[in-house]
């Protein structure tokens, strides 16, 4: 490590601690005098920046985890083995952002496990809660033996490494589950969701497009990683995940023109004014776009024109899950919603806490460095 | 039998009565609101307001139509509300009011964003917030007592009764004085029918939610399907999904597994062959 690197690390941690420390006292807030206290969310907006951007956003962003663990351990491709820990890391921050997000925007979030015993079998939300307990605990486990090498117990390493194949399984059963049924919760609002957007097929187009962005988030944090704490990871193995993503995304951008089409909306794509605008940047811009851009060898072959390609298909996502969560999804009309700058504090204080734990973890354990495990 | 009210907006002179009598059935207070230049008064539902008296002046032709709305919760015979609620906190009786238990909410507020009529309201400024909406006073009504509103509205503009009966005598009074009323039941399949139904003197689509440059609660113009209809058929496909998902990856572990140890096997049986190979040539 150069000097250089050492003095800017704690510039960086003292930027982090203040953002988490801001968050906290806005949180603190909110608890004595209520949401509305620090937010511009109303009866006719009742959800904004959290639940599209800490929600929506964040389970999508942590797809690496499945898509990463479904290769390694599912496929047999050992040729991504030494990222999958980074990826795991991610994604299990991605679902801790994604909890303390609901500590705050809940109105009750000491009820938070109310969906244990209270069942709505009905209810998509029911589903995504269920989803988000169990997936988080499941990587929790996945990443475990990172601290129990570290801390050099044997016994509960063995035991995560016999149980391994059945947490994948069960890890990616849930993840295809829950990315696809924060599809299924917009369902529930065909009068609101423009129409260029709602379709029956949801859910399909919502695991699309988070496959296609846990490969492109495991390139930008793999990419981001490798510069910060100088891992190096091999060009191939991030080539690699590039060369799926046209596939994916292809899938996915055949599936959506595909849906429009039949149901003979494809004029909607021009007469929908802003709506048609958004639809036609998050498409064009963030699928089109980087299909041609990841079938380009020369892409492949640049570290720097892969990781901004990657983190192209992540801004088109965030994009489209702003677009469905947020900007055409209309509320009462007449009703306006733009974030107050203490929802943006909580937001930031969270993301805040997810790279400092992120940056302390690729300090203190083994994540881009250790020997493959046995297989099972 | 579903219980339902018929609102003819033809019969109510804006009176308030019912507003008055649902916060004070309720136990609600007041608010201290604006004057927005209209009669509207609050215009919006709130945690403490959820009936309220909308006033329009609806010019056609050369007819003025003073149109006073009474609005309220719809309660739905296929709520979005119920469908939506993870932990069960909202529930359609089988008398018709969709009714709300305090002890379940967790405050995620999908009760709100899913109804098609915006009704649900939350208490923002609260520590310890809760939804709250128009209750149908299911307390009465589970007595065989009208509402509290319609107990109180003097010109019968409110009629509380089975809602196969009120849609017949609204149809009565629509065909009746065709002059009078437009000929559609709103409620009747609105968002796969509501237990509270309207009949009014101008079209629905002339009482939306912006009117005279102010923000009101309105009517929504909807289709007949039940909000819920998609929402439900992904998760009736969820447990199939579940066990076809685990039989596939499970598959697909076990298949590149076998190829992989193939693989191997191959490989070291060739490394086997050339070094016999190599030892051959060497004798």
């Amino acid at each position: 490590m150069t000097t250089a690197q050492r003095r800017q690390l704690p510039i960086g941690t003292a930027i982090l601690g203040v953002l988490i420390l801001i968050g906290l006292i806005v949180a603190g807030y909110r608890y004595a005098n209520g949401i509305g206290a620090i937010s511009n969310l109303s009866d006719g907006r009742p959800w904004g920046l959290w639940i599209s951007f800490d929600l929506y956003c964040g389970v999508a962003l942590a797809a690496g985890g499945f898509v990463l663990a479904a290769t390694v351990y599912l496929f047999h491709l050992k040729k991504y083995y030494p990222i999958i820990r980074s990826a795991i890391l991610t994604a299990f921050l991605g679902y801790l952002l994604v909890v303390f997000a609901l500590l705050v925007d809940l109105g009750q979030p000491w009820r938070i496990w109310h969906a244990l015993i209270y069942w709505n079998l009905h209810s998509p939300l029911f589903e995504v809660a269920w989803c988000v307990m169990l997936y988080t605990a499941v990587l929790a486990l996945e990443f475990s033996p990172a601290v129990f090498e570290r801390l050099n117990l044997q016994i509960p390493i063995r035991i995560i490494r016999r149980i391994q194949i059945p947490l994948v399984v069960t890890g990616v059963v849930l993840s295809t589950m829950h990315q696809s049924s924060l599809g299924s919760m917009l369902l529930m609002m065909p009068d609101k969701l423009n129409r260029l957007w709602y379709t029956p097929i949801l859910p399909i187009l919502f695991l699309l497009s988070a496959i296609s962005v846990g490969l492109a988030m495991t390139i930008v944090e793999s990419s981001l990683s490798s510069r910060s704490f100088g891992h190096h990871v091999h060009l191939d193995i991030l080539a690699g995940l590039g060369r799926a993503i046209p596939y994916v995304l292809g899938l996915y951008l055949v599936v959506k023109l595909g849906d429009v089409l039949i149901a003979g909306e494809i004029g909607l794509i021009f007469s929908q004014g802003v709506h048609s605008v958004l639809w036609l940047v998050e498409v064009l811009g963030g699928v089109v776009a980087p299909i041609i851009l990841f079938s380009l060898p020369r892409v492949r072959q640049s570290p720097r024109a892969l990781f901004w390609s990657a983190v192209i298909v992540v801004l088109g996502l965030v994009l489209n899950r702003f677009n469905v969560s947020w900007l055409s999804l209309a509320g009462r009309p007449g009703i306006g919603y733009a974030p107050h700058w203490m929802e943006f504090a909580i937001t930031v204080g969270l993301l805040s806490g997810g790279i400092m734990v992120f940056m302390l973890a690729n300090r203190y354990l083994s994540i881009a460095h250790h020997a493959p495990a046995e297989s099972g | 039998m579903i219980r339902g009210v018929l609102v003819d907006l033809g019969r109510c002179m804006g009176c308030r009565s019912c507003q008055v009598a649902c916060k004070a059935w309720n136990d609600n207070t007041n608010e201290i609101t604006v004057c927005l230049g209209c009669y509207d008064n609050p215009p919006r539902f709130s945690a403490d307001t959820w009936s309220l008296i909308r006033f329009d002046e609806v010019a056609e032709g050369d007819q003025l139509h003073w149109v006073f709305s009474k609005l309220q919760c719809m309660h739905c015979e296929h709520p979005g509300c119920v469908a939506a609620c993870p932990v069960g906190a909202l529930e359609k009786t089988p008398q018709g009011p969709v009714i709300y238990h305090d002890e379940r909410c967790i405050g995620c507020r999908y009760c709100q964003v899913a109804c098609p009529f915006h009704v649900p309201t939350f208490q923002w400024d609260r520590p310890v917030p809760f939804i709250r909406k128009c209750t149908f006073c299911a307390d009465r009504v589970s007595q065989g007592i009208e509402p509290a509103c319609v107990k109180a509205c003097p010109t019968d503009a409110l009629a509380f009764g089975e809602r196969e009966e009120l849609l017949v005598e609204a149809r009565k009074r629509v065909l009746a004085r065709p002059e009078k009323y437009v000929d559609h039941i709103y409620g009747e399949k609105e968002a796969g029918g509501t237990s509270w139904l309207y009949i009014s003197p101008v079209p629905f689509e002339m009482l939306g939610f912006i009117a005279h440059g102010a923000v009101k609660m309105g009517f929504p113009t909807l289709g007949p399907e039940r909000v819920d209809k998609f929402a439900s058929v992904a998760m009736s496909v969820v447990p199939p999904w579940i066990l076809a998902a685990t039989a596939t990856l499970s598959g697909l572990y076990w298949f590149t597994k076998r190829r992989e140890k193939g693989l191997q096997a191959r490989r070291e049986a060739q490394a086997r062959k050339d070094g016999q190979a190599g030892h051959e040539e060497e004798a």
